[in-house]
This record gives C-alpha cells, structure tokens and sequence, in this order.
C-alpha cells in the first residue's frame, strides 16, 4: 500500500507569452498523504490552477513542463501516453469546478450525464440508473428521481455543486480536487458543500486537495495546508501549526487580511500592499521580499532555502536566524 | 379564518405539488404548439408532404405527361385546375408532380451536407490545428466560385440529372454547415463542462459524440431549415436555366420556365409555378424558427 496518493517533486511550469517565459509554477514539491484533505492557499494568479491542472495533465495550451514528476498513486503521470492518461482520469482522479453553472452540459438532463459518466462499468442502464439516483440522494437531493430528467439550468448553484459531488462519488476516485468549489456559492450554501466534501472524504476513504481563497475553510476542513506565492510554496504543514503560529511573513500577512479573524472594527479591510510578481528569469531574491515588512538586506541578496522546522517546511531566511 | 387555511398562513390542502417531469411536459408542449407560425408550418409542409404522396401513388387528376396539342394554353377550369401548358400538359398534376422533387433535393441534399458538415465540421474543430488549417483551404477555395458556376461545372462534368443537382446543392452549401460547426466546436472545447469530461478520462470521440454535438444539433438543425427553401429555389434556379431537370420531367423550375416563356398568354403557369414555391419556403422557414424554440432548453421553463 503507497502512503501517498500524490506525489509531486520538483514541478517547474513555463507559460510562452509572445516570445517571453513565464515562470508560473518553479520547483512545486507537495505530497497528499492517503485518507487526508490537503489544502492550498493563495492569492490570485499564484499558480495554484495551473498546479491542479497539470496534475490532470489538461494544461493550458501554451503551458511548457519544465521538469518534476508527478506521481498519482505510485504512476507517473507524465510519462503515460493519451490512452493511459485517460484510464486514469475518472478512475484514480476526479475533479470538481469553481463554478458548478458551467461544469454540466447545458443541453443535456443531468441524468443523462450521470449515467454518461459510468461508461466504464459493466452494468445494465437501470442498475446506473439507481446508482445516480442513490447519488443524488446522498448529496441531499430531493426527489431525486424526478429531478433526474431536468436540466442544468432549472438547479440553482448549490444544487448543481452537488450534482458535481455526485458525479465524483459515481466515478469512486481515490484522489477528489476540488478547484476553490465554494467561490461561486453563498455563505450558507458554502458550509453545505464543505460538509458534503468531508462526508464524502469519510465514507469513500478518498484524499482531498482542495484550493480555496479562504483560509477558514482550509483551516475548517483540511489535515495539512500548502501556501503558494507566485508559483512556489512558501510555507507548508499541518493546518494547526500553520494557522495557529505562520512562520512565513506571507502566510502570517494572508491572516490579517481575512475578514473573518480580524476582530476590531476597521473602516478598510487590511490588504497585502502590491501585487504577485510575475516572474520571468530565474530570480536572485526571496520572491516575496518586495512586499515583506519583516525583510532583511539578505531577502535582496539570496534565494531563501526551503528549511524543515518540525514537521513544516517554511522558505524563508528568518528561520535560519533562530 | 376559512379552515383551509393553517396557522402559519400557508394554503396548504389546495396546492398540489408540481412534479418535475409534469412541469417539463407542459411547458414543451406550449412551446411547440401555441405559436400560429408553428401550425402553419405544419399545415404547409403537410400539403407539400401530401403532394408528394400523391404523385408517389399516381393520383393525379390527368397524365403529368400526356401530350394534348389541341387543348394547350386552357385557362383555369374545372377539367384542369390550374390550366395547361405550351404542350397541352396539366398544369396541377405536374406542380404535384414536381414536389416530389423539391423534397428529393431539399431533403436528400441538406441532410447530406448536413451530416458531412457536422462530420468535418467536428474533425476541424476538434482535431490538430493543421487539419483544421487544410480543410478550411480547401472550404475557402470552394466557396470563391458562384454557385452558378459551380453548377455549370458539374453539369458539365456529370451531365443534368436530379442526383447532379443534390451534388450542386452539397457542394454549394456544406462550407457554412462545416463553418458553423467548426466555430462551435472550437467554442464549446474551452468550456469548463468539457475540460470536465475530459479530466474524469472521456477521450476526443467521446466527448465529440456525447457533448459537442448535441450541443450543435440545434442551430445546425435551425441553419439546415432555413436553408432547405434556398435549396428549392436553387432547384427551380438551375431548371429554369436548363442546368437541372431535363424537361420532360416535372419540376416546380421546369414549369417555371414554360411559364416565362408565355408569360403574356397564359400567367397562370408563372402563378401555378411560383405558388407552390412560395408555400414550401415558407413552411420550411417556419419549421426553422419554430425548431429554434422548440430546441432551446432555456426556453422550457419561459
């Protein structure tokens, strides 16, 4: 038995714009240990869809891989051809989309879909028939069956994030990923859907990488927490330590800036000065050290390590002080 | 307080839950039915569908190709409905007569380009970029003849017959179906419902036969339509100019052109001609807008 479903080492992305490269994701080491939710934090543009996607390999279509391998499930997924690829996607793998509107065929009832989506097993269209309705009505859909023939647009947000739960649950994948699948929905609805993906992780046994712009969620649901900044990870851990005492002047900024700590009354929200850099060549600075307010003259000068401080890594030079 | 109505206001006893599936069917049904433009459409293309039908089993009144010299140029009457023709012919029982060809190479034409264009239409636009590129070359270079050239140039190739005439209309027309279903494939690729059929293992056939083309078939059904009446007056078009049915065989163009011909004398030809014509255009483009509805599962629920 493999202790990780996911393992990534070493993944270097390039995206070619117009003759320039663009460094979007540089040497990503992450592992999702079996039975866990693994989180990914950060802001905007930092690389965290492009991270998710090559795990898929469905990158974006001027996306270079530059080095590192990917591991899902003990298979290298870069190195398999189309057809293996394929096999993999929807049988070791799953995938759920921020925005549940778009995620469903339009023109198609979301039966339909779902009994489509069961093409790999070998059983008579009514046995996948009580199998979607069973689904449906595990991801707390009323009348399931007569809701069976609608389609996507007579469902609101909610219902349709919990259809796509539905289809994960059909496919039975040993790895969910769940790209930020809450962004699109209500607070209330947020919660349901949280709730839904932690009782799926329970009853299916199945890891979770979830990336989300909210720290509590993350902070709600997840084992372990991964802080991305422009295309590297600059803190990762167990999400206790993590939140309960960031090392990483990033992950410590990212903190104050949510809404949902802050406890004094303010007129602004708190905000990171600045925005992600874009990289371009290979850097000879701490990346963050333009928006650091704990930065020393050796931010400018050198490359921070990624240094090991029980149980976390962190890269950052104000650990070595200690 | 009446006692139908419960403490917290609700009615509850008299609204009887709507099922899903109930709801559904009503709402199709009053699309598909409470337009006039849909009756009509019904109502023209059923008496095109019954002409045809009729000269399938030969239920004319008179001989779409006995010749009476004595009794040509009659006006309307009784005997003959619409009239006779330069040579005698009955005027009517040829326009029946000529439906069957109308709907022959309105029907058999479109739908073959139609197929062919979602064919290729989904290779270009689902396939590797080179492939799109050299279909699109050679789609282009076709489309810079006039269809009347175009036309000569097969007539002139395989001899006129109605089978040429299904050729022209697939040439002429299939670059706008595999243009449109191009575009649509390359549209709907991006779309995040497919890049998740993809990332749950769906390959390229797959996804083309499941998600791509029922998400086409609507327009392109639209599109194929509102083609079907320009496809019957390129028809008449080609006969009218010798290009196409070959007198003595009845077509709505062939009638047509006996009727220019004699204009002065006898108008109802023209008029028998063009009637006819006017009717199936119409009916077809109907049908188009009525499909166009219909097909839109945005409007189920309006």
């Amino acid at each position: 038995m493999l202790a990780n479903n996911l393992d990534i080492e070493g993944l270097s992305i390039s995206f070619s714009n117009e003759g320039e490269e663009l460094m979007a994701l540089r040497q990503v080491s992450l592992s999702v240990p079996r039975h866990s939710i693994v989180g990914i934090v950060g802001e905007s543009g930092c690389g965290k869809s492009t991270l998710i996607s090559s795990i898929f390999r469905l990158p974006m279509e001027n996306a270079i891989i530059k080095c590192g391998r990917i591991h899902v499930n003990g298979t290298d997924v870069l190195t398999l051809d189309e057809e293996e690829m394929n096999r993999l996607r929807g049988k070791e793998i799953a995938m759920i989309f921020q925005d549940p509107f778009t995620a469903l065929n339009p023109v198609l009832t979301i039966g339909s879909q779902l009994i489509d989506i069961q093409y790999r097993q070998a059983i008579s269209r009514k046995e996948k028939k009580q199998n979607v309705i069973a689904a449906l009505q595990q991801v707390g859909i009323d009348r399931a069956s007569d809701r069976f023939n609608q389609y996507p647009h007579q469902f609101s947000g909610g219902m349709l994030q919990r259809i796509c739960i539905a289809m994960a649950l059909l496919v039975k994948p040993t790895l969910l990923v769940a790209d930020e699948p809450t962004t699109a929905l209500d607070a209330t609805t947020e919660l349901q859907i949280l709730a839904l993906i932690r009782e799926f992780h329970r009853s299916t046994g199945a890891s979770v990488l979830l990336v989300s712009h909210h720290l509590s969620v993350i902070a709600e649901l997840c084992d372990r927490v991964v802080v991305m900044y422009a295309g590297e990870i600059v803190e990762e851990g167990l999400s206790q330590d993590v939140f309960g005492a960031p090392l990483h002047p990033y992950t410590n900024l990212l903190m104050q800036c949510d809404p949902a700590r802050i406890k004094e009354k303010a007129r602004h929200l708190p905000s990171i000065p600045g925005t992600v850099s874009r990289v371009v060549k290979t850097s000879t600075e701490c990346i963050f050290v333009h928006r650091c307010p704990q930065a020393v003259s050796r931010c400018s000068e050198l490359v921070p390590e990624t240094y090991s401080v029980e149980g976390r890594t962190v890269k950052c030079h104000l650990i070595s002080n200690e | 307080m009446p006692h139908w109505i419960h403490a917290s206001g609700t009615n509850c006893k008299l609204v009887k839950p709507l099922i899903a599936h109930q709801i559904n069917a009503r709402h199709r049904q009053r699309a598909r039915l409470a337009d006039p433009v849909v009756w009509l459409s019904i109502f023209l293309l059923g008496v095109l569908a019954l002409c045809a039908l009729i000269a399938l089993l030969g239920l004319v009144p008179h001989d779409p190709y006995e010749l009476n010299v004595s009794n040509r140029f009659q006006p309307p009457s009784w005997e003959h409905w619409l009239g006779t023709d330069n040579l005698g012919r009955d005027t009517f029982s040829r326009i029946v007569y000529g439906s069957r060809v109308a709907l022959y190479i309105s029907l058999v034409g479109v739908g073959s380009a139609m197929c062919l264009g979602l064919l290729i239409g989904t290779i270009a636009g689902y396939g590797p970029r080179w492939l799109d590129n050299a279909i699109l070359f050679v789609l282009d270079s076709a489309r810079t003849f006039p269809t009347i050239l175009l036309a000569m140039i097969i007539v002139t190739i395989s001899g006129p017959s109605i089978n040429t005439i299904v050729a022209i209309v697939i040439v002429s027309t299939l670059s706008g179906y595999v243009r449109l279903v191009r575009t649509q494939t390359l549209s709907l690729k991006n779309r995040v419902f497919i890049q998740a059929e993809r990332s749950l293992g769906a390959g390229p056939i797959r996804i083309v036969s499941q998600h791509v083309i029922p998400n086409i078939l609507s327009p392109l059904l639209i599109i194929a339509c509102m083609d079907i009446p320009t496809v019957i007056t390129l028809e008449a078009g080609l006969s009218f100019l010798g290009l196409g049915i070959r007198p003595p065989t009845a077509s709505w163009g062939t009638t047509l052109q006996d009727g220019y011909a004699f204009i002065r004398n006898t108008p109802w030809l023209l008029v028998a001609a063009s009637l006819p014509l006017i009717s199936a255009t119409l009916g077809f483009t109907f049908l188009g807008e009525a499909l166009r509805d219909w097909l839109d599962p945005n409007l189920v629920n309006k």
